[in-house]
């Protein structure tokens, strides 16, 4: 592995590690002003704006998933859930944009809540702006569950 | 049981003002509200813009049933059991595509778009002569009827007609379409899928609900609230804080909106958004050229009318709940009685600025979507529901709210005494009750 994709490996894993921590503010951190956070109904899904998503959260609905997840009255929420990120399979994507790093992953989530488990498998792409405490910031974040087809209960965990 | 027996047993069910647990956690009422209801009324498919031309065809339940929705050469739409009859296979099972007839995996089986068998392979192996058009058609749904370009079917071969069944629910599908600087709407953006662990009748009495959002949203209004005093962006966050915002309207304004119902336990209510919450702020640039292109095809006063139609959402009992306003149209499949599957569709109004659809996309994900900060309380809540009901502690559901004090209005419907009143919920079970009591389909 290279020193620049061991870097990045350990930006995924730590960005991970803040979801199943719970640290949401901080992990909010890690994005820039115009991201996305997106997990879109299709495979191959070229538009969150012109087609229906699970998720499609630019910065402001990010910011409001995030104080909702932190609110009392959340019902979806209580109990919480846990959850655990396996991060693996990263490489960089074939294709690269324009000012971002793209990364792809194979992310494995298990979410525990209230007696039931239940697990998101699928392709995660991170576009990856420079800047950051941690050298990166992200601007997109993309996954792809192999179900996103299918038919899903609510999703009230941050992915 | 005979018939009279099912007619004691939904009255002992349903009562005054309450209903018995039973009607959402026993098997055995789900099974005969398959046959009883399901089996009878009319269901909701889909929207002709799905299956522009001949040979297109979308696959979909109606209750149970697996059906092909397809559209023959003639421009006619059928309604099909997606059944081969030779030995029974699944014909269909993409979601939908488009295809010049359809052959059975198994032996070859082929059937035109209307359903009728063409070709059956190695006909000579038939000593009594091979199966043909039309013993060997597939099976067509009893009766299939459009209304604007809305598709309903009824698996019974009697009953009323579209029209009598729709009733005055006819007007909130065409504040869907009237909508359309070009009269045309179409299907777009994909359908996105969510179920949950609960009966399907508890989704119908929450959608007219209008008590419920200050309680089962309060996470996102308050989200909403702290980031109002932040710029939203022009971005989906805007859309969804709006409409966020307008969950958290004052109690005044629910009791004093109007909640309306009619036979077959439909109903509508009307809209709660205002300047700070309706998705569009009236004076975006957007909305003006949007009123400008409606105003050039019907003129102003028809313009006028048809936006002064303020409709949040309209149920058409028991499959479908849509939002006319906005576009976006909630097709429910009971799975089992503790389970139920909602398929979520968003329209296009053809010649509209482009950006309405981008906004209806993201006022789809914000109230049907299945991440989105508002449906998740919802879904939790139904779960809660039906676990609580399955539980000891009292067998009947109270329903009593403005119980007394419905209002007759025009086309003859009925106006809960305030908004928050029950009476969507007492009249769905008044249409179950009629269906449930009937004599066995």
């Amino acid at each position: 592995m290279t020193p620049e994709l061991a870097a990045i490996e350990a930006f995924l894993v730590r960005e991970a590690a803040l979801l199943d921590g719970r640290k949401l503010e901080e992990w909010l951190g890690l994005f820039t002003e115009d991201a996305r956070y997106w997990l879109p109904i299709s495979p191959d899904q070229d538009s969150g704006t012109e087609q229906l998503s699970l998720i499609y959260d630019d910065r402001a609905l990010l910011e409001m998933r995030v104080r909702r997840a932190q609110h009392s009255l959340f019902h979806a929420q209580r109990p919480p859930s846990r959850t655990v990120h396996l991060v693996s399979n990263v490489r960089l994507a074939e294709e690269q944009p324009a000012g971002a790093l793209a990364v792809l992953s194979n992310q494995l989530i298990v979410e525990y809540r209230n007696g039931k488990s239940r697990s998101y498998a699928g392709t995660c792409r991170h576009e990856l702006a420079p800047g950051g405490a941690a050298g990166f910031r992200i601007r997109l974040k993309r996954l792809d569950l192999i179900d996103a087809d299918g038919v899903h209960e609510g999703i009230t965990v941050i992915l | 049981m005979s018939g009279n027996g099912h007619a004691a047993e939904a009255d002992g069910l349903v009562q005054d003002g309450r209903v018995h647990r039973a009607v959402y956690v026993d098997p055995t009422i789900f099974e005969r509200e398959m046959r009883q209801l399901f089996g009878r009324a009319w269901l909701y498919l889909g929207h002709e813009s799905q299956i522009p031309n001949p040979g297109d065809y979308f696959t979909t339940r109606m209750a149970r049933e697996n059906v092909i929705v397809a559209r023959h050469r003639d421009g006619a739409v059928h309604v099909l059991f997606n059944r081969c009859r030779h030995r029974g296979a699944v014909l269909c099972a993409d979601a939908s595509g488009h295809a010049p007839r359809f052959v059975c995996c198994y032996h070859g089986w082929t059937y035109d778009t209307d359903g009728a068998l063409v070709d059956v392979p190695l006909p000579e192996g038939y000593p009594g002569g091979a199966p043909t058009s039309p013993g060997h058609d597939l099976a067509r749904v009893k009766r299939v009827e459009s209304y604007r370009g809305f598709i309903f079917a009824s698996l019974a071969a009697d009953g009323p007609a579209l029209a009598e069944f729709l009733g005055a629910m006819t007007t909130s599908i065409d504040d869907l379409v009237d909508r359309s600087p070009t009269g045309e709407v179409v299907v777009a953006g994909g359908i996105s899928k969510h179920a949950y662990n609960g009966n399907w009748k508890l989704v119908f009495e929450n959608n007219n609900d209008l008590l419920h959002p200050h309680f089962v949203h309060a996470s996102s209004i308050a989200a909403a609230r702290e980031r109002e005093r932040a710029s939203p962006g022009e971005g989906p966050g805007r859309v969804a804080m709006r409409q966020m915002l307008a969950n958290g309207a004052p109690m005044p304004v629910w009791e004093g909106l109007g909640l309306w119902t009619q036979r077959f336990g439909h109903s509508f209510m009307g809209d709660f958004h205002d300047r700070r919450t309706f998705p569009v702020d009236p004076d975006d640039p957007v909305e003006a050229e949007y009123r400008t292109r409606l105003t050039a095809r019907v003129g102003a006063a028809r313009a006028a009318e048809i936006l002064a139609v303020g409709r949040f959402n309209s149920i058409v009992y028991p499959s479908l709940s849509f939002m006319s306003m906005f576009r976006q149209l909630r097709v429910v499949h009971p799975i089992a009685v503790d389970r139920t599957e909602i398929h979520t569709h968003t329209f296009r109004m053809v010649g509209a600025p482009e950006r309405m659809f981008r906004d209806s996309i993201a006022f789809a994900n914000t109230v049907n979507g299945v991440g989105s900060l508002v449906l998740t309380d919802d879904l939790e809540t139904y779960e809660r529901i039906q676990l609580g009901l399955a539980t000891q502690g009292g067998d009947w559901v109270e329903l009593g709210r403005g119980l007394g004090g419905d209002v007759a209005d025009a086309g003859g419907m009925l106006r809960g005494a305030t908004g928050t009143s029950e009476i969507h919920v007492r009249n769905q079970f008044a249409a179950w009750r009629h269906y449930m009591a009937g004599p066995e389909s």
